[in-house]
């Protein structure tokens, strides 16, 4: 008998192996891969048509007086990397949309103070690595210390941000729970602010200066070479970076140990009871106040996360760096149908997708009237958009407005 | 000193000449402490104060009247033309209170929460900036490669028309944006009010091409005042030169000339907002405001007093909009941030929504806070670092702080800690409006039934 087998056959471990709930497990990332597969072919179908159809008009002939390639081209040899990037940010803004959209399903509350947390998960997650930095253990880092690294400035991320995540909670949210709806909106509104000023505070005090960068260590920066193409007279290299594979991968596992623990085991089956009904699930001997804990806990581990793996991608944070893309995972919630954690994941990736779409090709398109300038205001049209035509969002369900 | 001791005295200040008399000691000291030192912020206070107890003490209205007049009127130009900072807050203060009147309207009478509310302030301000400046005839260069010695599109006078115009363009906006998404709930609808501030504020960041609207970061300048005749500004002289000092130029008269327009359009908002909160459209406010659902069983039109409370509240925001213009002579999109309406929306809550003299207590409690106190903390950290002082207890040279810690720059923690403390001590704010007060008063006497 091999080892393994001895492992495996023991009875604890027995049960313990066939109580996991594979289906649970797995589905996320079906769900994962179907909305990015099925984001970035729609969108780049339709950004090739509008390619096809401006590439005889005025816009074409431009492009091809600059760059000497037709417009189709142009869009066609851009699109792999405008995808990855899409998908990464997509990602990112998913993470980020589930801590909204939980709290939103046990509280009927927009947390607005998520950017916040947000936020600090990154500064705090930046700061232990540029701690480790002056200490010298980055530069000579090996491959698997610097991932190690890596991965602690992610947990410290989180639980700093879950924990403030709690406290904020407890101090600014639950005293107003009886009040009317638009009070704890607007205390949220106060704590967002308020943290904004005081991890600038923080940060001018201990070091002096508010905009921090992310070190460089590791791998990350490298780029996979996936092939090359010559447009022109230039050469295009096609690739991924290393990043980004990182941010993706990290949120995935992060979304598929969420969905797990939300729809399979008992925690979960107690935050889903919470979310119908406070009284009754009172009733059934769930400590609601400790459910709703849990979920800012959760909500804002999830966000903290999202801070580090942001500030990896973007290198470059300052107090205010939550502020964006809270309201664009606020709008990607929405999107996908706010309370709705599959949702969250659809809009996040819809919004990260559309988002860098429209900004990579719009510069183009219009022949540089409008631009990435516009890319922030972008998730407000959608926001509007789908809160006058679709309030309920892609896959929320038509729910009356509890009185 | 029980509490009925404070009590007793509370009565007494309240009876015969005795408020008389404490309202003009006040007025009085206050006037005569900031002639005497003026640059003690202290005695500012004490003299911005004297509205506090104008309005807190029992006395008769048209004395109250005249004495609010001689304050606003008299004392604070020529105090301020003294000082010209002093003129630079009373000038904010009306500002804000303006605004956060406004605001009220949207937020306190009916409810609804607006976090974008400086966008229709944006909207007054780029318009008589792009009007009453050169821009038209820089439509096509962009920003910093302007030819000089352009001519202006309009004459400064022109100012007052636009006050109307912006008026009617700030509300026919609030209509536009309001008509799709009043419909939805009170949070739903904050957020995408926010998102309508941003879009403006990107959109004059951003509108410097394809044609050159907005000049983008750079903003717009110079744009012109209305014209000062010379004859006010020698009768100002005339009558104030000794009490001032010096001989008062036409620039300083500016600044006099935008404090009284900006009190006129308050004392416009006011009659507005009273006479609205007592007709039959203010009352559909507070119906909508208590519960959406049974106002719309009484046969409330819903969207069209919603859309009516938008329109009010932004039309003012407008009028404020092109006085900035016209005050400040330079416009950029900096000063229409997210920050600026929650910092309005603050004074609106810390005053008291719905209450009308809470909302101009918080205008000035506010203002007073991210003027005096904030920045002459700053001075006076900045004054510590010169020295060689050192922090007590943990031994830190005050000269090794960082500059980076300047406390006039954090209006956010301040602004964010008044939202969060009202929110859970005192929502209905430090002067509750009247209807609220009688709620209170009701509840009261049901639990102690």
């Amino acid at each position: 008998m091999e080892v393994r087998e001895i492992f495996l056959s023991g009875p604890p471990m027995k049960r313990y192996l066939k109580s996991i709930n594979l289906r649970e497990l797995l589905r996320p990332l079906g769900q994962m891969l179907l909305f990015s597969v099925g984001s970035t072919v729609i969108l780049s179908a339709i950004v090739l048509v509008l390619a096809l159809i401006l590439d005889k008009t005025v816009v074409g002939q431009t492009l091809f007086e600059r760059l000497n390639v037709s417009l189709f081209t142009y869009t066609l040899v851009n699109l792999p990397q405008v995808a990855i990037d899409g998908l990464t940010i997509g990602f990112v803004y998913a993470a980020i949309a589930l801590g909204y959209t939980m709290v939103y399903g046990v509280l009927e509350f927009i947390n607005f103070a998520h950017s916040e947390i947000f936020a600090v998960g990154a500064f705090v997650g930046v700061e232990i690595l540029i701690a480790l930095e002056k200490y010298g253990a980055l530069s000579g880092a090996s491959l698997f210390m610097a991932y190690a690294y890596l991965v602690l400035a992610i947990i410290a991320g989180m639980l700093a941000a879950g924990g403030l995540a709690v406290a904020v909670e407890r101090v600014a949210y639950r005293p107003l729970r009886h009040a009317s709806r638009l009070v704890p909106l607007i205390s949220a509104i106060g704590v967002s602010f308020l943290l904004q000023d005081m991890i600038r505070l923080t940060e001018s005090l201990t070091t002096g200066q508010f905009n921090r960068i992310f070190p460089t260590f590791g791998n990350f920066d490298h780029r996979i070479i996936l092939g090359r193409m010559t447009m022109g007279a230039t050469n295009i290299t096609l690739g991924v970076s290393i990043k980004s594979i990182i941010v993706i991968v990290s949120a995935v596992l992060m979304l598929m140990g969420l969905n797990y623990m939300v729809n399979a085991t008992k925690i979960g089956k107690a935050i889903r009871a919470v979310a119908q009904d406070h009284p009754t699930a009172s009733l059934m001997g769930i400590d609601v106040n400790r459910i709703i804990s849990l979920t800012f806990l959760v909500g804002g581990m999830l966000g903290g996360a999202a801070g580090v793996l942001y500030a990896l991608k973007f290198t470059r944070i300052d107090p205010f760096v939550g502020f964006f893309p809270g309201l664009k995972a606020f709008t990607a919630a929405v999107l996908g149908g706010i309370g709705n954690m599959t949702g969250a994941l659809l809009g996040g990736i819809v919004l990260g997708m559309l988002e860098t779409y429209a900004g990579s090709f719009m510069g183009v398109f219009t022949m540089g009237a409008a631009g990435t300038e516009y890319k922030d205001i972008f998730a407000f049209s959608i926001l509007i958009l789908v809160l006058i035509f679709r309030p309920q969002g892609l896959m929320g369900a038509n729910v009356a407005q509890k009185a | 000193m029980t509490p009925a001791f404070f009590h007793t005295i509370a009565k007494r200040l309240e009876q015969g000449m005795v408020p008389y008399i404490l309202i003009l000691a006040h007025m009085a000291l206050g006037t005569a402490l900031v002639y005497t030192s003026p640059r003690s912020n202290l005695a500012f206070l004490v003299l911005i104060t004297s509205f506090f107890s104008l309005y807190s003490l029992n006395a008769d209205r048209r004395f109250k009247f005249v004495a609010g007049a001689v304050l606003t009127l008299l004392i604070f130009p020529v105090v301020g033309v003294r000082n010209i900072f002093y003129l630079e807050v009373i000038f904010q203060i009306s500002v804000f209170s303006a605004l956060a009147l406004g605001l009220n309207i949207v937020v306190g009478f009916a409810g609804l929460l607006d976090l974008g509310y400086v966008a229709f302030y944006a909207v007054g301000a780029y318009l008589w900036a792009f009007f009453g400046s050169q821009q038209y005839y820089i439509l096509h260069f962009a920003p910093g490669t302007q030819p000089s010695h352009l001519p202006f599109l309009l004459p400064g006078d022109t100012f007052y028309l636009f006050i109307f115009v912006a008026i009617f363009i700030a509300a026919l906006t609030g209509i536009l944006l309001g008509t799709p998404v009043l419909r939805l709930r009170g949070d739903y609808l904050a957020i995408v009010t926010l998102g309508f501030g941003e879009v403006i504020r990107v959109l004059a960041n951003n509108l410097d091409k394809p044609l050159n609207f907005t000049n983008g970061p750079q903003g717009i300048t110079p744009i012109q005042r209305p014209t000062m005749p010379q004859f006010a500004v020698d009768a100002f002289n005339e009558l104030f030169s000794k009490i001032v000092g010096h001989t008062v130029s036409p620039a300083d008269m500016y600044n006099v000339m935008f404090y009284l327009f900006a009190l006129a359009i308050i004392i416009i908002i006011v009659f507005v907002t009273r006479r609205l909160d007592d007709s039959k459209i203010g009352r559909a406010w507070t119906a909508i405001r208590e519960d959406e659902t049974a106002a719309i069983a009484m046969g409330v039109p819903l969207v069209k007093m919603k859309l009516a409370a938008f329109a009010v509240g932004a039309s003012f925001a407008g009028a404020m909009g092109v006085l900035l213009a016209g005050s400040r002579t330079f416009i950029s999109p900096e000063s229409f941030s997210f920050m600026q309406s929650i910092g309005v929306l603050s004074m609106v809550i810390l005053g008291g929504s719905g209450s009308i003299p809470g909302v101009i207590l918080g205008a000035a409690v506010v203002t007073i806070l991210n003027l005096q106190v904030l920045q002459g903390l700053s001075l006076y950290l900045s004054q510590l670092r010169q020295t060689d002082a050192v922090i007590p207890i943990i031994h830190f040279a005050w000269a090794n702080l960082s500059t980076q810690l300047d406390p006039a720059k954090y209006q956010r923690l301040l602004f964010g800690l008044i939202l969060i403390l009202m929110m859970i001590f005192r929502p209905a704010g430090l002067i509750p409006s009247q209807r609220r007060k009688r709620e209170l008063a009701s509840d009261k006497a049901e639990t102690e039934e």
